[in-house]
Order: C-alpha cells, then sequence, then structure tokens
C-alpha cells in the first residue's frame, strides 16, 4: 500500500455539521472528457496503473476490499472503529452482532396474486445465496442463524398489476435472524412492499435478483415501534437490461440501518436507489448503500433525502459507487440531502465515488445538509403563515420528492400521513 | 381608509456586548395611499424599523407603540401581523428549502384571505403578475428564493406584494442590487399595486434612484436610529446633492431632531 492509494480516484467528502442558511451545496459533476484527460487524481496514472479485483492487495480504504463471507467467523468481533460501523452506536444493536440469533423471527404474511410464487423453503434451498453475501459481520450473523426463508418469485414475462404485499410483525425483543429473497424472472415486471411494523430485533438478509429484461420495484417501510433494532442488507444483482428501483423508507425503530447493494452482472442495466428517512429525538437511523458497476454500460441513480428533528436524532447517509476498470459507458449519479429542523440533531452524509476508468459517461455526487431555522420561519410567518403549518410546508415539500417515486397511492398516501404524524408528535 | 402609526419607538437588540439600541425614538404616521420615503445612511436602523414592524424576534421593542388602525400591533404574532395587512419586503429576502414557490404563494394566500384561492384564477393571477415582472415561468418550480439571484429575489418580493394586497406595504432597499432595467420593472409593479388604491407605502432606500420611479410624498431622513428631517419631494433631491454628510451623529442628530420636530410642530 503506497502512496498510490491515496491518490486512486476517490471523491469523498464528509459533509459532518449542518450549514446554516438552507442549502449549501457541494458536488462535482466529471464529464468523460475531462475524466480522461486530466492529470488530477481523478483520473489518469494512478488510476490505470492500479486494479482491483478485490481480496488480496485491495486496501481497505477502496469499497472493492471489503470482506464478504458467508461465515460469521471470517468478520472480527466489532470495535465501533471499522469504517462502516463507525457511526453506529453498537451498544443499541441489542446482541445483533454478539449473540446468537435464535429469537423469534417477525412473522411473514404475504398478500400477493395468483401469477405470483410464494414459498417457505429451508437453508438448503438452492435459491439461497443467489444474489448475496454478507458484507458485514451482523448480515453473516443472520445467515449463520436464520431458520426458514422466504422465496418470492414473479415468474417469466408475468406482469403484475398491484403490488406484492410482505408484512413483515416483530414478536419481541429477543434478537433474531430474517431471510427473504426475491426473483424477478425474465421480462417480468413488479412491486414488492417488505412493510416492517411491531417491536423486533433482527438482523435481515434480502436477496434481490433481477434477471434479464425484467423490471422490479421494492420499497422497504421501516415503520416499526420505538423500541425496534432492524439491521437489514438488501443485495440485489441484475441482469442484462434490467430495471431496479428500490426506495428505502425508514420512519421507526430505536436504531435502523439499512444497507442496499446493488450489483450489475452484464451490460444495459439500471438501477434507481432512492431512500426517505424522519429521525425523531434519540433515533438512529443509517443507511449505506453501494453500487458496484462491474460491467460496462450500466445506469444508476440515487437519491436519499432525510428530516431531523429532536435532541440526538442521528441519521447517517453513505454512498460508495465503485466504477471499476471494466464499466466503461457507466452513467451515475448520487445524491443525499438532509434537513435539519431542531438543534441537538445530527446528520452525517458521506459521498464516495470511486472511479477507475475514465471511459464513462459521467460520474456526479452530492450532499447538502440544511437547517430549518428561524429566519426561514420568520420568512414563511411574514407571508401569514402559522408556524405549525410553516414547518409541515417546509418537511413535506422537501420529502415529496421521494414520496411521489412510490408510484402506489395508497402507500404514497401512507406515508405522507406517516410524516404529518413526525411532525406533529414532537411539535413543541 | 387604513392608518400605521409608530409612535416613540425604542428598539434594541441583544449582541455578545451586552444590549445595543438601535431604534431612539422613532415616530411615524402613514395613511392609505401615501408613499413615505425613509433616507439614511448604512447601519443608521431602517432596516431594523422594517423588521420591527413585522415582528422579527430579533428585536426588543423596549418603548413606544406601533398601531394599525388603533390596533395594538406590538402584541400581534407575526403571521397575525401579516393577516392584519403588513408586508415587509426583505433586504435580503431568504431561501427556503424543500418549498416550491407554487406551494409557498398558495399556501400564504391561503393563510392571508382565510380560504384557498380559486385555483383556475390564481393560476393566471400569478402566471400574468410574473410575466409583468419579467420573471420566467419556471420560477414557480423552484424553491423560495432557492439559488435566485440578488434582483431575481428583488422582483419575487414585489410580485408576493402584487399578489398579497396589504394594506401597508414596507419595502427595505428593494431597489439595492438592481440594474436600470430591473429597477424599473419592480417600481412599476409597485406603482401598480399602489394605484389599486388600498395602499400605503414605507419605502426605505439608501439612495434617490428609485425615487424616480416611485413618487413619494414623504422625505424622512434616518440617522442613528432617529429621524433627523422630514419633508416632502424635494428633501430627496437635496440629499441627492449634498449626501448625509451634514447631519452629525450621536448627541447632534438628537438636536437636529428635535430642531425639525419644532420646526413642524
Ligand atoms: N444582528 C445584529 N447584530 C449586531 N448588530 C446589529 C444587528 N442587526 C443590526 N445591528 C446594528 O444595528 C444598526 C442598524 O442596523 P440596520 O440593519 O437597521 O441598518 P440599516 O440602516 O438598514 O443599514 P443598511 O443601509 O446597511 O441596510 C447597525 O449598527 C447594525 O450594525
Ligand atoms: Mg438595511
Amino acid at each position: 500500500m503506497t502512496d498510490i492509494t491515496t491518490e486512486k480516484a476517490r471523491i469523498g467528502a464528509p459533509s459532518a455539521q449542518p450549514f446554516i442558511n438552507g442549502f449549501t451545496e457541494e458536488g462535482e459533476s466529471l464529464s468523460p472528457l475531462n475524466a480522461a484527460e486530466s492529470k488530477s487524481p481523478l483520473a489518469g496514472e494512478a488510476v490505470k496503473r492500479h486494479s482491483h479485483g478485490g481480496g488480496v492487495g485491495v486496501p481497505d480504504s477502496s469499497r472493492a476490499g471489503r470482506l464478504t463471507s458467508y461465515k460469521l467467523a471470517d468478520f472480527k468481533p466489532l470495535t465501533g472503529m471499522e469504517e462502516d460501523w463507525r457511526f453506529t452506536p453498537l451498544k443499541r444493536l441489542r446482541g445483533l452482532h454478539t449473540e446468537v440469533l435464535n429469537g423469534a423471527a417477525p412473522s411473514v404474511s404475504v398478500t400477493a396474486p395468483d401469477s405470483v410464487r410464494v414459498e417457505t423453503v429451508g437453508r438448503d434451498d438452492s435459491r439461497i445465496g443467489s444474489a448475496a453475501i454478507p458484507e458485514d459481520r451482523v448480515s453473516a450473523n443472520a445467515w449463520e442463524n436464520f431458520a426458514e426463508a422466504t422465496v418470492l418469485t414473479v415468474p417469466s414475462e408475468v406482469q403484475v398489476d398491484g403490488e406484492v404485499s410482505v408484512l413483515l410483525t416483530g414478536q419481541g425483543t429477543e434478537a433474531s435472524a430474517q431471510h427473504v429473497v426475491i426473483v424477478a424472472e425474465k421480462f417480468s415486471k413488479s412491486v414488492v412492499v417488505l412493510d416492517h411494523q411491531g417491536t423486533a430485533v433482527v438482523s435481515e438478509n434480502v436477496e434481490i435478483v433481477v434477471e434479464d429484461g425484467a423490471q422490479l420495484t421494492v420499497i422497504s417501510l421501516q415503520e416499526w415501534n420505538d423500541d425496534a433494532v432492524h439491521a437489514s442488507s438488501q443485495q440485489v444483482k441484475l441482469g442484462r437490461d434490467a430495471k431496479f428501483k428500490h426506495i428505502v423508507v425508514s420512519l421507526g425503530g430505536d436504531l435502523v440501518r439499512v444497507t442496499p447493494s446493488a450489483r450489475f452482472t452484464a451490460p444495459g442495466a439500471e438501477v434507481e436507489l432512492f431512500g426517505l428517512y424522519f429521525a425523531d429525538a434519540g433515533q438512529h437511523l443509517e443507511q449505506r448503500l453501494f453500487v458496484d458497476h462491474a460491467v460496462a454500460n450500466c445506469k444508476s441513480n440515487v437519491l436519499y433525502k432525510g428530516a431531523l428533528q429532536g435532541r440526538n436524532a442521528h441519521t447517517v447517509w453513505v454512498g460508495d459507487v465503485l466504477i471499476r476498470k471494466e464499466a466503461e459507458g457507466t452513467d451515475t449519479y448520487e445524491a443525499n440531502r438532509n434537513l435539519v429542523l431542531t438543534d441537538g440533531a445530527r446528520a452525517d452524509s458521506v459521498p464516495n465515488l470511486e472511479i477507475e476508468t475514465g471511459l464513462i459517461a459521467g460520474a456526479g455526487h452530492a450532499s447538502a445538509t440544511g437547517r430549518f431555522d428561524d429566519q426561514h420561519l420568520f420568512y414563511l410567518m411574514a407571508r401569514g403563515i402559522p408556524e405549525e403549518v410553516a414547518r409541515r410546508l417546509v418537511v413535506r415539500g422537501f420529502l415529496h420528492e421521494i414520496i411521489q417515486k412510490i408510484n402506489v397511492p395508497a402507500i404514497e398516501e401512507r406515508l405522507t400521513e406517516a410524516v404529518e404524524r413526525e411532525l406533529a408528535a414532537t411539535n413543541h | 381608509m387604513s392608518t400605521l402609526e409608530i409612535k416613540d419607538l425604542h428598539v434594541s437588540i441583544d449582541t455578545e456586548q451586552g444590549t445595543k439600541e438601535i431604534l431612539k425614538g422613532v415616530s411615524l404616521t402613514i395613511r392609505t395611499g401615501e408613499t413615505h420615503a425613509i433616507m439614511g445612511p448604512n447601519g443608521s436602523g431602517k432596516s431594523t424599523l422594517a423588521s420591527t414592524i413585522a415582528g422579527h424576534p430579533r428585536y426588543n421593542v423596549t418603548s413606544g407603540t406601533i398601531t394599525l388602525d388603533g390596533e395594538d400591533v406590538l402584541a400581534m404574532s407575526v403571521d397575525h401581523r401579516a393577516r392584519a395587512g403588513l408586508f415587509l419586503a426583505m433586504q435580503y429576502p431568504v431561501e427556503v428549502p424543500g418549498v416550491s414557490m407554487t406551494n409557498f404563494l398558495r399556501t400564504a394566500k391561503t393563510a392571508l384571505d382565510g380560504e384557498a384561492p380559486k385555483l383556475r384564477t390564481w393560476t393566471k393571477d400569478v402566471k400574468a403578475a410574473m410575466a409583468q415582472l419579467r420573471i420566467d415561468a419556471d420560477f414557480t418550480q423552484r424553491n423560495v428564493n432557492e439559488g435566485f439571484s440578488g434582483g431575481e429575489k428583488k422582483r419575487v418580493e414585489i410580485l408576493q406584494l402584487e399578489l398579497f394586497k396589504p394594506k401597508f406595504a414596507i419595502l427595505d432597499e428593494t431597489d439595492s442590487g438592481l440594474d436600470v432595467d430591473a429597477l424599473k420593472v419592480v417600481s412599476e409593479g409597485v406603482n401598480r399595486a399602489h394605484a389599486e388604491g388600498n395602499m400605503g407605502t414605507l419605502l426605505i432606500t439608501h439612495y434617490t434612484r428609485i425615487l424616480r420611479y416611485i413618487k413619494p410624498d414623504f422625505v424622512h431622513v434616518f440617522v442613528d436610529g432617529q429621524v433627523v428631517e422630514e419633508g416632502g419631494p424635494e428633501l430627496a433631491d437635496r440629499l441627492e446633492d449634498e449626501g448625509y454628510d451634514r447631519y452629525a451623529t450621536g448627541a447632534g442628530a438628537a438636536t437636529i431632531a428635535a430642531a425639525s420636530a419644532a420646526a413642524q410642530a
């Protein structure tokens, strides 16, 4: 690990503290031209000399070098110093990283049209492991401990009307493991909603396969009770020309940590990763995503928006996008925006864009944290708008951009109401 | 016919060095149909007066009164003052993240009128007002003031003035940062609102430039938190030639103020 490591194409921007007065933006957009010709560390020699295959010789600081394994023993016990755990209060994981996860997993109830196959299978089912491999200790712990898995299959060329609804209801505070597999076969089209409710302490692995030409939307709702702890690794593998839309909505729970990963295996595929979170006093809501551009001509678009209010409300967003050497023609953009509504809340936002080839169509990232402060309030009130309405106006407007991407009216409505409740809950 | 009356207003702010008195006894009466210009050097307290009328929490009124048709304005919350008919076009309009102009304008209009405007006519009104102020139609999709240039922000303030139809408009240096064309466009907007006959205007400015387009009935010279001289439009012309230098600050200002008050009486 020489100097080359630090010179490699990495655009990282720890965002840190909220800026005042609306949004200040940092971000950049790299045109293929300047990425190819520039002598900056973003491209050129340093990049070309460096290769990543994962494993030996790959520096820790690159997402490509992250350890993945099905075996819990391969992951060292957590200290909190690890790059991917440095923002997480381990004490509040309630044993998901240390205990045997043998509590009762959240119950699963699926509502789906007949055209969708719903199965409950054992650990030895061939579809287990078809899209995911644990990327951290908590995920590996669930993999080692889950008793049975729910497998949803949308058969080839089937277009599902309405959404497939998977209700996962927590069974209490015993640490547990959950496993879900979603397979969208060739040229199918469907929407799946994972609806997490109740009280649980659970580590969950969701494997998602989107086969050639299939279109799948997965909406993961975390509307847990206040005492829930949830770690969820949601990994998707995309075939040729596949389209995947992922929407993560975290509202309830003491600690929720969702880690979506998208892997392209053939050209022409496209992912959209959206997220919405609203943290109240004391809540820790974390989202760390990874988009692995390992093949040419794929597209990714990421937008996460979060609101925070109340003392010690904490949100974390880390967006790792890796464009490997082979991934020529990649087009990617990632952005995270946070709105801090009160003092005492903290939003961490870290976009990481690693680019190993200059021959891309586009790559950009942005991170902005704005504050809703007395000046905003004064401005709106000076136009006759009462304080409560002003606050709602700002938050609603801000989060609506994500809600409207859901395209399932019932859920859009439900989330709009949930956001209103969040606002009302901590009215002061 | 309405009256906005400011009597012997004293205002201070809390700073790290302690309490600082900024307005030191300001009296002013504005009636419907009148345009009053307040002119004064930087730091004389013009914005403080404007913000205090609008109710900005930063400013503490230590004595004096503000009434609107006899109603105690100081007892009203910020939004209540706006609904009572006061409008402040701010010197530095605030960027509000997450709220589109469309949504903002409609919400404000609804709050001001107590009922939602009829969608069809409202959209038409907004479009027409924007066109007259040469504001691009796509501004409605953007967030309030976010990324607007200084001049664009000022136009949008006047857009609101025209749409909200207040009883009294306080324009805090609406002219600053505008080029000649924009100044004309904005002045026309103010004049249109005024011409409807239901509005009084308090026009705060540092320069006389805007007074070529908006004719004041009265001019008040503001120095060090006090009105040191008052007169008609001709006073503005004199300021253009002589500047503010002849108004001493401190004790001198108070003397002049007393003298001019005596002269008026
Ligand atoms: N937030 C503040 N903190 C400290 N001092 C302040 C603050 N606001 C106003 N002041 C002081 O109060 C005085 C009056 O300020 P104000 O903004 O009212 O002046 P102004 O006449 O509007 O000036 P300008 O022509 O520059 O707009 C100035 O001395 C200013 O420094
Ligand atoms: Mg000022």
